[in-house]
C-alpha cells in the first residue's frame, strides 16, 4: 500500500513537472514574466479571470523583440492564496525565478505586502485590478494600469445620489481588509461631501451572518448599501438580504464584478450595482477585437473556462490582466532590455490604447483613467448602466 | 437597534447551529478527555459532500448519502488520528487532533481549489417566511426545534439503550468499563459516528442560511461551538446545546446594538471569564457526569 501510493506521488510530480516545461521548444532566447495572483483564498475566483487574462495575452504575444533579438516570454505563474501572509513568499518565489517584470495582484492588500520584495530585487510590478492608492504610493517600482478607489468611491457616491437621489447610505467592510475599508471610506467621504448621511460597520473575517447587518441597514433606514467586500461575503450578503426581504439596491466596487454575484443575485428581486473597467459590449474596435478573440479562447480549453466561472461572459479584470500584459511588453520593447531596472524606467514613457482604454502613466505609478462604467447584475447577467466619471 | 425580534430570530437560529456542533465536541470530550479539533473541518466537509452530492444525485439520495460519507469520515479520522494515540500522554493526542485539522483543511483547499461552492438549495427549508412583520428562511425556525429534537433523542440513547449504558460507563472510568467486557472501540467509534452526524445535520441547516462553503468555513463556527461547549461545562450535553444558544443570541444581539465589531471578540471574552469564574461551565460540576 504504502509502495503504491509512493509511485502515485511520483508519477504526479512527473506529470507536474512536464507540465511545466511544454514552453521554450525554439531556439529564441526566453523572457519571463511573473504573474502574482490568487487562485485560492476569498479572492481566488477573481484572480483566475485575471490570470486568464494574462495568458490570453501571452497568447496573442508571445514573443517580444529587444535588441534586434526575439525573446520568447514564458509566464511563471504564483498563488498568492488572497493572503497578506503569504504573498510575501509567493513574490520571493518570483524573485528567484529571475522574472523581468511582475504583473498582479487581484486585491491591494496582498499587493502592497509583495511590494518591497519586488522593490529590493528591483523588479517593476505592474497591477491590473489592484485599486486602493497606497499600492503606488511611494513604491517606485509599482505601477498599476486600472483607476484608484479615492475616484472609484467618489464615482460611487455620484452614482447612488444620481440614480436613487440618496439621502441616507449603509457601509460595510471587513475589518482589517486594506480594498474595502479604503474604498468604504472614500466612499463615505464623497457621500458626505454630496449631502448624504452614513453608517458605516465592518465584519470580522470569517462571518457568515449578515443577517443582524442587514437588520442594522434596515432600521437605519438606508436608501442605499455599499459593500465592498470579497464576492466570498457578497453573495453571503445578497442571499441574506434577499431571504430577509431587504429592498435596498446593493452598490459595491469592482470586485463585485463575477459570476459569483450573479448567481446569487439570480431570482432575487435585489438591485445590485457594481463599478468596473470595462464593458464587454463596449464597440471600440479594440474592445471588441479583445472580447471576440478572448471568449474564442476560452472555449477552446474547458480548463479556462472552468477557471473563468464556467462561462465565457468577460470579466473587466480579464481585460486589465491584457492591458497589464500589453503595457508590460510595451515597456520591454522602450527600454530595450529585460532588466528589472531598464523596464522600471521606460513603464513611465509607455502611451498606448488599451481595451480598457488609453494607458499613459503622466503622473507616477498610476495610469491615467477618468471613467468607471456601471453595470446592474440582473438574473445571471451584467447589464450596462451608464458611463460615470466622479463628477457626477 | 428598533425591533428586537429579526435579531432574536437570528440568534436563535445561529445558536441552533452552534449547538449542533458543540454535541460533537463535548461527547468526544465526556468519553476520551479529547478536544477533537478537527471537528469543525467535518463540518465543512459535510459541506463539501452535499455540494458534491446533490450535484450528481436527487436530493433524497444526496441527504442520506452526505451524512454517511461525514459518519465514515469521521470515523476515520479517529481510527487514523486517536485510536493509535490512545495510551500516549493527552497532550499528543491534542496535538494529532489539531495536525488532523489542518491536514483537513489543505486537503479541501487542495481539492476545491480554495473557491467558494454553493450549496445546493433545499426547497421549502431554504423558502423565505413572514414572522410578525419580518421576513426569514424557514430554516431558521427549524432550527432550533430541530435541534432540540436531536438532543432529546440522545439524551434518551445514552440513558436508556445499551450502548447508552456503554458510553456512559467509558466515560467514568476507561480500564473498569474495558476490564468489564465492554468494547472500548466500537463505543468509541460509535461516539464519532453520533457526533458527526449531529455535524452534518448541522451543516446542512448552517449552508442552507449562509449558502457559501470555503475549505476554512468551519473554523469559526467550530472555534465558537468549542466556546459554547466549553461555556455549559465540557462533558454535559445540554450544557452544549444551552452553550451555544446563549453565544449564538449574545452575538447576534451585539452586533443589533451597534457593536458589530466586537461581536466575535465578545464570545471569546466570555470564555475567558467563564473559564475565571466557573471552571467547570454552567453544568459541568458533577464531574462523574460526563457524556
Amino acid at each position: 500500500m504504502k509502495k503504491l501510493s509512493a509511485l502515485i506521488l511520483i508519477l504526479a510530480m512527473t506529470v507536474s513537472l512536464v507540465g511545466c516545461s511544454q514552453s521554450s521548444t525554439t531556439g529564441n532566447k526566453t523572457l519571463y514574466i511573473g504573474v502574482f495572483e490568487p487562485a485560492s483564498g476569498d479572492n481566488g475566483a477573481g484572480g483566475k479571470q485575471e490570470t486568464l487574462g494574462i495568458q490570453y495575452a501571452n497568447s496573442v504575444t508571445p514573443t517580444v523583440v529587444v535588441n534586434g533579438e526575439t525573446y520568447n516570454v514564458v509566464l511563471k505563474i504564483v498563488d498568492n492564496q488572497s493572503s497578506t501572509d503569504k504573498a510575501p513568499t509567493a513574490a520571493q518565489q518570483l524573485v528567484s525565478n529571475n522574472v523581468s517584470v511582475v504583473l498582479g495582484s487581484y486585491g491591494s492588500g496582498v499587493s502592497m505586502a509583495a511590494a518591497p520584495i519586488f522593490e529590493q530585487a528591483k523588479i517593476p510590478a505592474i497591477g491590473c485590478s489592484c485599486t486602493n492608492p497606497a499600492v503606488t504610493q511611494n513604491r517606485p517600482y509599482y505601477f498599476r494600469v486600472c483607476f484608484i478607489d479615492p475616484f472609484q468611491g467618489s464615482v460611487m457616491a455620484n452614482f447612488v445620489k444620481d440614480q436613487f437621489n440618496a439621502k441616507k447610505a449603509y457601509v460595510l467592510n471587513m475589518l482589517g481588509e486594506d480594498y474595502g475599508s479604503g474604498l468604504a471610506t472614500y466612499f463615505a467621504n464623497a457621500f458626505k461631501t454630496l449631502g448624504g448621511d452614513v453608517k458605516a460597520e465592518s465584519f470580522p473575517e470569517g462571518t457568515s451572518d449578515f443577517s443582524a447587518y442587514i437588520q442594522n441597514a434596515i432600521s437605519y433606514g438606508a436608501d442605499v448599501i455599499f459593500a465592498p467586500c470579497s464576492t466570498t461575503y457578497a453573495s453571503l450578503i445578497i442571499s441574506q438580504a434577499a431571504s430577509a426581504g431587504c429592498k435596498i439596491p446593493i452598490t459595491a466596487g469592482d470586485t463585485w464584478e463575477s459570476s459569483v454575484i450573479l448567481d446569487a443575485q439570480k431570482g432575487t428581486n435585489l438591485e445590485v450595482y457594481v463599478s468596473t473597467f470595462f464593458d464587454e459590449n463596449d464597440k471600440s474596435s479594440l474592445a471588441a477585437t479583445f472580447v471576440t478573440g478572448f471568449k474564442a479562447w476560452l472555449n477552446s480549453n474547458p480548463q479556462y473556462k472552468t477557471d473563468n466561472g464556467g462561462n465565457d461572459i468577460v470579466a473587466a479584470v480579464s481585460a486589465l490582466g491584457y492591458d497589464a500584459y500589453m503595457t508590460a511588453i510595451e515597456a520591454i520593447k522602450i527600454a530595450g532590455s529585460t532588466k528589472g531596472e531598464d523596464i522600471k524606467n521606460a513603464i513611465s514613457k509607455v502611451n498606448f490604447d488599451g481595451v480598457t482604454g488609453h494607458i499613459s502613466f503622466p503622473n507616477g505609478g498610476d495610469a491615467d483613467k477618468s471613467e468607471a462604467f456601471i453595470k446592474q447584475a440582473d438574473n445571471g447577467v451584467f447589464k450596462f448602466v451608464k458611463r460615470q466619471s466622479s463628477a457626477g | 437597534m428598533g425591533n428586537i425580534l429579526p435579531y432574536l430570530l437570528g440568534g436563535i437560529s445561529v445558536g441552533g447551529q452552534y449547538a449542533l456542533i458543540a454535541i460533537g465536541y463535548t461527547m468526544v470530550y465526556g468519553i476520551l478527555r479529547l478536544i477533537n479539533f478537527a471537528h469543525g473541518d467535518i463540518f465543512t466537509a459535510a459541506g463539501f459532500f452535499m455540494v458534491y452530492a446533490a450535484a450528481s444525485l436527487p436530493l433524497y439520495l444526496a441527504i442520506p448519502v452526505m451524512i454517511l460519507l461525514t459518519i465514515v469520515m469521521g470515523v476515520l479520522v479517529e481510527r487514523v488520528a486517536y485510536k493509535p494515540l490512545r495510551s500516549a500522554p493527552r497532550m499528543s493526542v491534542m496535538i494529532s487532533a489539531i495536525g488532523m485539522s489542518y491536514l483537513l483543511q489543505n486537503v479541501m483547499w487542495y481539492i476545491t481549489g480554495g473557491l467558494a461552492k454553493r450549496y445546493p438549495v433545499i426547497p421549502w427549508v431554504s423558502d423565505s417566511i413572514t414572522i410578525l412583520g419580518s421576513t426569514t428562511k424557514r430554516v431558521t425556525i427549524i432550527t432550533p426545534f430541530l435541534t432540540v429534537i436531536l438532543v432529546v433523542a440522545l439524551v434518551i440513547l445514552i440513558q436508556r439503550t445499551k450502548i447508552g449504558m456503554a458510553m456512559r460507563a467509558t466515560s467514568r472510568d476507561f480500564e473498569t468499563a474495558q476490564l468489564m467486557g465492554i468494547k472500548i472501540d466500537n463505543v468509541i467509534s460509535f461516539t464519532f459516528v453520533v457526533g458527526s452526524a449531529l455535524a452534518a445535520v448541522g451543516s446542512m441547516l448552517y449552508f442552507s442560511n449562509y449558502a457559501a462553503v470555503t475549505p476554512v468555513v468551519g473554523t469559526m463556527p467550530g472555534l465558537k461551538a468549542f466556546v459554547a461547549a466549553v461555556f455549559g461545562g465540557i462533558g454535559s450535553i445540554p450544557g452544549a446545546v444551552l452553550g451555544g444558544f446563549i453565544i449564538g443570541i449574545s452575538e447576534t444581539l451585539i452586533k443589533g446594538a451597534g457593536l458589530t465589531t466586537f461581536s466575535d471578540a465578545v464570545t471569546f471574552a466570555l470564555l475567558i471569564i467563564i473559564l475565571l469564574v466557573k471552571p467547570t461551565g454552567l453544568f459541568g460540576e458533577k464531574s462523574t457526569q460526563k457524556v
